[in-house]
Formats: C-alpha cells, structure tokens, sequence
C-alpha cells in the first residue's frame, strides 16, 4: 500500500508534465489543426535555458522567466516561419514539417549545450517529506502545483477573457471569426506562444528531478501526444485528466511489472485507446476527426 | 518497352557503379547502405504514398526481419536463407494481425499508432535482452553464401543488395501501373468512391501492409548478414521518422521519387560530416524549407518543370498540338 | 440472406426508416423499381432524397426497413459488395481521382471485373497483362459511349466541372453495373451540359441499365423519367409517371408550399 503511495506520487508529478505538454497540444491542435510534434521541444528548450541561465549565476525565478519568454518567442516564430507559410499543406505534410522544426530545435540545443545531461537547483531543497513510508520532494509539490495552476490560468484565459475567447472563435470557424473582425494570424501566433509557454514551464518544473539533455524533449513530446489522444484529441479538460492518468498507469507499470518496459506501457494503453475507443476516454464516442 | 525505360537506365547506373568502383568505400560501402534505404523506401511509399496510409513505425519491421533471422541463425543455426523466409512468413503474419485494427484510424490516429507499434517493438528488441541481446544487440551472426559460394567483400554485397533493391523497385513500378495500384490510388483518393466501385478498402489496406513490411523485413535480414552484428539502435523511431523523410523529400506516389529521397538523405549526412556540430541543425532545417516550399517533393517538382519545360519547347516549334498533362 | 422476392423488380425499398436523434430524415418509405427504366426520386430541399441514396449505397445504415437488390435483402450490405452485385453510383460531391488521367479514373471503374491482386502486380504474371488489356479495352469503351475518348489520356486534375461529371458516369458503367444510383447528375451544369446528359442517361437506360437519379432539375426529370418519386419530410408523397405526378395537387402544393 505504502509503495502504491509512493507510485501514486510518482505517477502523478510526472503525469503533470504530461499534461502541461497535453494542454500545449491540444491548444495548437485546436487552433490550427496541426499535431505539434515539436511540442516535447518546447520542454526541453524552457528548461535546458533556466538551467544554462541559472548557472550564470542569474537568479532561479529570473532565470525561469527568461527561459519562458525565450521559448514563447520560438514558439511564434515557429507559427510564423513554418505553419503559416504552409497553410494548405496535407496531415502528412505538416507532421513532417513539425518534426523538422522539432529535429532543427534539437540540432540547435546540442549546438549550444552538447550532448550532456544537467539538472537545475530545486526550488526549495530537497528535504523529503514524509507521509507514512512514502516520501516527497518538495519539488514534486512544485510540480503539482505548478501544473495546476497553469492549467487554472489556461482555463480562465479561454472561459473569460476577450482573447481566449477570439482564439477559440478562430478554432471553430477561421472564416466567421475573421469576418467578425478578429485577427486570425494574430489569434493563431498567440496559441502558438502560449503552447509554447506551457512547454516551458513543464520543462522548467520537471527539471530539478530529472536530468535534461538536448534529447529529454522527443519522449516527453510523445507521451503528451498519448495524453491527448487518451483524453480525446481537442478537448483541453480531457488532456490535463489523460497526462495525470497516462502518468499514473505508468508509473505503477513501471513500478509493478517492469521500469524497462515503462514506456511500452504508455503506448500499449494507447493502442489500446485508438482501437477501441478512438475519441478518447473524455471525447464523445464517433466523433472522428479527418 | 517505354514503360520501364527508366528502370533500365537506373539499372544499368546502379550495376555499372559497382563494377567500375569496385573498390570505392562510397560506392560499395556508403551504397550500400544507400540501397538498403532505398528498399526502405520504396516499400514505405507504396504504403504512405499510394495507399496515402502514414506508418511512422517501418523501421521496426526492418528491424523484425534483422532480429529474427539474427537470432535463428545464432541461436538455432538455421539456414540463413531459410531464416530469412521464417523471418518474412513472421513478420506477414505479425503485420497482418495488427492491420485489421490500425488501418481503421486515418491522419493524426493512424501515425500516432503505427509510432506507437514502431516504439514497443524497439523497446522490446531493447529490455527482452536473454532473446535479444539487450542494448548492446547482437554479434557474429554468419554471411550468406549462393551455391556454397560465401559472400565476402564489400563488392559482392553490393552486388546482391542492388539485384535485390531494382527487384523491389521493380516490382512497385509494376504495381503502380495495374489493377491493384489503381485500386491503392483509389483508397487514397476517396475510400467512399473506392468502396462504390467494388474495391475492398479493408482488404486492399491490409494487402499493402503486409506487402511493405515484408518487403522490409526481406532487407533487414540481409542487412543483419552482411553487418554480422544487429543492435536496436538501428531501429529507433529516429530511422522511421527518416524513412518517411525520405518517401516524402522525393514525393508521395513516385517510386524514383522515393528512390531519389533515400540517395540524398542517405549521402546528406556523408557531406554534412564537413560541418560537424551543425549536422542535425542542417538537417532539420532542409527538411522543413522543402515540406514548405515544394510541399510535392524535390523530386516531382524537377520532374514536373522539366517536362513543363520540354513541352514549352515542343510547343514553341510546333503550335499545332496543345500539350496533355503527364504525371507519373 | 433472410427473404427473397421475386419478378421484375430490381430495386425493392421496404419501410425504409432513418432517424438521427429525434429527427426522422426518412420513414416508413416502401416503393419498387423496374428492371430497365429510368426512376427519378425528386422533392423539395431537405426531403431526404440524399439520405435515401446513402442508405440504398449502405453509406448509412437504415433504422428500419429492408432493402432489396435484384431480389436479395443487401440491407446494410457493405458499398464494395453492392458494387460486386452490380450497383453502380455517381456522387453530388465528385469523387474523381484527381492524381489520375482519365483513363485511370475510368480503370478504377473496371475493378471488379479483374482478379489480380498486389502479389501478382508485382511480378507481372502472364495473366496480369492479358487482365490488364482487358480492363483498358471495357475502360475505353466507356469512355467511348459518354462520347470523351478524345481525353482518355488527359489528366482529371485540369479538366473543367462538366467533363467531371461525365468522367464520373464513364467511371460507373465500366463496371458495367445493372442498376446506376446517379446523386444530382445535372447539378452545376449549363443548359447545353445538361441537354447532352439527358441523352445520355436515356442511353445508358437503352443499354440495358437501370437508372435512379435524385434529381432537382425538374425539366430533366419530366423528360427522361419513366417514373418519379416525390418526397416529401420524408416520406412518400406520390409516385407515377411524370404527366400523374406534375399534375397531383399534393406535389404541386408541396413545391409551391415551400418554394
């Protein structure tokens, strides 16, 4: 039982990454009807920035920032350099695109960073807490409560403000909402930067746990494909609860079958999904997207 | 026969390269390799491009192929060749159980399942490591040998991979133009229009599956001989994002085209040693300049201006003929 | 299969019924075609006339009714077997095969008729090439009968609307198919287009081959049908030849009533 709880900690801390790397898909996805698979880069540049930053000797929260700022930038550019100019490009063709701004970014981070991995300095200390004979960082509470306050922010930026309700209009229907007098372009630059923004925190978080390399971004890039796909392509609520539930299989099925085979299980579940439930377990059944 | 005038030109090319550099490391060693992916190719194009049914997984059946045949032959002391056909009957029936369901989903699903299908099966060639060696993979795996003649050297190896790759080649051009490569266009082109005419879109997909993995796995087997030595590297979903890089930098649907894709992105990497640190940078970038300026591909976008081009000619001198559209 | 009906019957609809939700796009609907005439379903917009035809092509699956082809319940049959029994269709959205010439498109069109499969493509066996002939052979001669050989080598993708049309009709008869389900032939063409339509469609009824046509060109319809169909919400509304039904005071108050 005390080990479940352990897992549990686990599973959740890392399906909170998963989820913020969900919500960052499934904001593009629904704006532009592009699967970003760059996204996991997002991750790695926000936090493989803090951490080059933060050992500078620049201040943790600057550092953070900085890196968030940098990475939102990469993002619009990446909207406007490749997704605009191919517009009318097939499902193949902008997949393609996406992994060659994503193998770009890469080359790019091992240009400046090398091939090795860093961690950044946690937020605050490393004293375990205990709960029974679990125990848990502090930065595991960062985490949590970090990815539950983006996706709070993310949730009123979209149910209450003009412009997350302009970028919704635009996911439903380019052609009213520009006719309605809002900026597509702009509306679609601003998903692509807040996506990114949502990358980078991840990575920023996740950081101090896990060591970063310039290849950490292509895993986790995936794994917050299968979160969205198992919370229902498009349906922002449905990613955030697929991360955190793709993260606690996942670490039970780590913990409990075999730490080898942990990424094999994230995808089996969502062969699994794809098969027999395509909409995702949030999506409402038969609706296919072409 | 004009039909497959194109094939000829590029078989007597590809032949009179290894016998006139016989010696050369880029042309038996580095080509090689270029033919290997050129298979790779081909048989993922007949499935992305004609069929228009995205695999992000190929490189795993390649490395089926390698791994069984890897293992029957050290483990069990099969036949190399009998290994080979084991390892192709495997892989038929292993594509063929996993179809059904896979080919049901289309665009984002559909490469998102067959990723997912490609990175079990490295992960498995990975962890499983008492049945495969584990990360470090497996070595002295034996050569081939026809009519008890050993293949040695890096010649001969050319030699047998170029028959088999202008086979493969071969046979694709053959089946784009027939019944069948109609019915995969039509699949392609609307399933609804397809199913009307009394194609079995299901069957049709499934067929095509099963073809380019077995296609795949044919030339992973030989791959593992002439290496003598198999690890999952080779099979990362790296390789498979590559090889549908290189179907797509040619052009969906033309089998040079995919041909042409495999040769630049092969050697690309040769000349991008010069710049070292830069490689993947560079690499990226290319990939992403052509999918958004020659979203057709390099490879029919040339092809196309060119006989744009010779047509213009043609109807500069004589003005009677208009021009017909030509695609191929 | 579980009833047969017999006679001269090829197309046989037996409260046929389709709801979505709570709407019902089709009900309780019952009628017969004849072998060797040219059937037209007609009716104001939103009367259901494309719901039928998805349901006749198994696109849908009925909520009700049986569904009869040549006397063989095919009620949600799968489209590539109907086909295989030798109903043929033609769509209000073209479905042509824009990476095709002409003649491909139409060869598409033959697939029934030939056996080979990806296997012996590839190797090109003896037999594929005489197939092969053979397909081009029956693929022009459709091409030939809706009178556009000329363009056999054309590619479809700069081929204006109209000629689409027509490629469409070409690529359904090289199936040689008994009965022809046509969705709004005449939309989107010009008065010439669609005189040269007319004559073909009687044509293709002349050559042994029954057509049913959704249709809204109400003067198309008059001229050709031997038979007309009028929905209405839905539901059978009349059913004769045109003089009856042009001069039925249900039909014409249901036009007037909701133009």
């Amino acid at each position: 039982m005390d080990q479940f709880l352990q897992f549990l900690i686990t599973g959740i801390t890392v399906g909170s990454i998963y989820a913020l790397v969900a919500l960052g898909f499934t904001i593009i996805y629904n704006a532009s009807d592009v699967v970003n698979f760059a996204q996991g880069e997002f991750v790695m540049i926000g936090a493989m920035t803090a951490i080059y930053l933060s050992g500078k000797g620049m201040p943790l929260i600057l550092s953070a920032v900085t890196a968030v700022a940098v990475t939102v930038v990469i993002g619009m550019l990446l909207e406007k350099l490749a997704i605009e100019k191919a517009r009318n490009a097939t499902v193949v063709t902008t997949i393609i695109i996406t992994i060659g701004a994503s193998i770009l970014l890469r080359g790019a981070a091992l240009l400046l960073w090398g091939k090795d991995y860093y961690g950044l300095e946690a937020f605050s200390g490393e004293e375990p807490i205990h709960i029974g004979t679990a125990t848990i960082l502090p930065q595991n509470l960062w985490v949590i409560g970090g990815t539950a306050i983006a996706v709070l922010c993310v949730k009123f930026f979209f149910d209450r403000t003009m412009l997350g309700k302009a970028i919704l209009a635009c996911s439903f229907n380019k052609r009213a909402a520009s006719l309605v007098g809002i900026n597509v372009r702009m509306m679609l630059l601003i998903a692509y930067g807040l996506s990114a923004g949502l990358g980078a925190c991840a990575g920023i978080l996740i950081a101090p746990i896990t060591f970063m390399s310039y290849q950490s971004g292509v895993m986790l890039g995936l794994k917050g494909f299968c979160a969205a796909i198992l919370g229902g392509m498009g349906n922002s609520t449905g990613a955030v609860a697929g991360g955190l539930l793709l993260g606690i299989l996942e670490a039970l099925g780590a913990g409990f079958i075999s730490s080898g085979y942990k990424d094999a299980i994230s995808f089996f579940i969502i062969l699994l999904v794809l098969f027999f439930r395509p909409s995702g377990l949030f999506g409402k059944a038969g609706t296919e997207r072409v | 026969m004009k039909r497959l005038l194109g094939f000829y030109i590029f078989a007597v090319l590809v032949l009179g390269l290894g016998l006139l550099f016989p010696d050369d490391y880029y042309v038996t060693v580095v080509g090689t390799t270029v033919i290997q992916n050129i298979v790779l190719a081909v048989s993922l194009n007949l499935l992305m491009g004609n069929a228009g049914q995205i695999s992000l997984g190929h490189a795993a059946f390649f490395g089926m192929g390698a791994y069984i045949s890897a293992i029957l032959t050290t483990r069990f002391g099969i036949n190399p060749w009998a290994a080979m056909v084991v390892s192709a009957i495997t892989v038929a029936v292993i594509s063929y159980l996993i179809s059904k369901p896979i080919l049901r989903l289309k665009g984002h699903y559909l490469a998102m399942a067959t990723l997912g299908v490609g990175i079990i099966i490295h992960i498995f060639m990975v962890q499983a490591d008492s049945i495969t060696g584990g990360p470090d993979g497996m070595s002295d795996i034996p050569g081939l040998s026809i009519l008890g003649h050993a293949i040695e050297g890096d010649f001969a190896w050319y030699m047998l991979f170029a028959l088999f790759m202008l086979f493969v080649v071969w046979a694709a051009l053959n089946i784009v133009d027939s019944r069948a490569g109609r019915a995969l266009a039509a699949v392609h082109g609307s399933e609804i229009a397809a199913q009307m005419v009394g194609i079995d879109t299901a069957r049709v997909k499934t067929h095509i599956f099963v073809f380019s993995t077995v296609i795949a796995s044919l030339v992973g087997s030989l791959f593992v001989h002439q290496q003598a030595f198999v690890s999952p590297e080779s099979f990362s979903f790296f390789f498979s994002v590559e090889l549908v890089t290189m179907v797509v930098l040619g052009g969906l649907a033309s089998v040079f085209g995919s041909v042409f894709g495999a040769v630049i992105l092969t050697l690309l990497p040769e000349f991008l040693l010069v710049f070292e640190d830069y490689e993947v940078l560079i690499y990226g970038a290319i990939l992403m300049i052509i999918m958004i300026f020659l979203p057709d591909g390099l490879f029919v976008t040339m092809k196309r201006n060119i006989l744009h081009w010779l047509q213009k000619r043609k109807g500069a001198e004589n003005t009677e003929h208009p021009s017909p559209g030509m695609e191929g | 299969m579980a009833m047969e009906t017999a006679g001269s019957y090829i197309l046989e609809v037996q409260g046929l019924e389709k709801r979505f939700g709570g709407l019902t796009a089709i009900g309780d609907l019952s009628f017969s075609v004849e072998k060797g005439v040219i059937f037209a379903v007609i009716g104001p917009n939103g009367a259901g006339k494309t719901t039928l035809f998805n349901m006749l092509t198994s696109v849908y699956t009925p909520t009700a009714g049986r569904i009869f082809f040549k006397g063989q319940d095919v009620t949600g049959m799968p489209p590539y077997r109907l086909a295989r029994l030798g109903m043929g269709r033609t769509f209000q959205n073209l479905q042509i095969f824009m990476n095709m010439t002409v003649l491909e498109n139409v060869m598409v069109g033959t697939h029934i008729k030939g056996r080979q499969g990806i296997l012996a493509a590839a190797l090109r066996l003896p037999y594929v090439l005489q197939e092969e002939k053979m397909l081009r052979k029956d693929a022009e001669a459709a091409l030939e009968f809706c009178g556009m050989a000329d363009l056999a080598n054309r590619s479809a993708a700069g081929l204006p609307y109209g000629i689409l049309k027509k490629l469409e009709i070409a690529r359904a008869l090289a199936a040689g198919p008994e009965l022809l389900l046509m969705d709004e032939p005449a939309a989107g063409l010009n008065d010439s287009e669609t005189l040269e339509l007319s004559i073909l469609i009687s044509r293709i009824r002349d050559s042994g081959t029954t057509v049913v046509l959704v249709e809204h060109n109400m003067g198309l319809v008059m001229d050709i049908s031997d038979r007309v169909l009028v929905l209405n919400y839905g539901r059978l509304l009349a059913e004769g030849v045109p003089k009856q039904v042009q001069t039925d005071p249900r039909v014409i108050e249901a036009y007037l009533g909701s133009d």
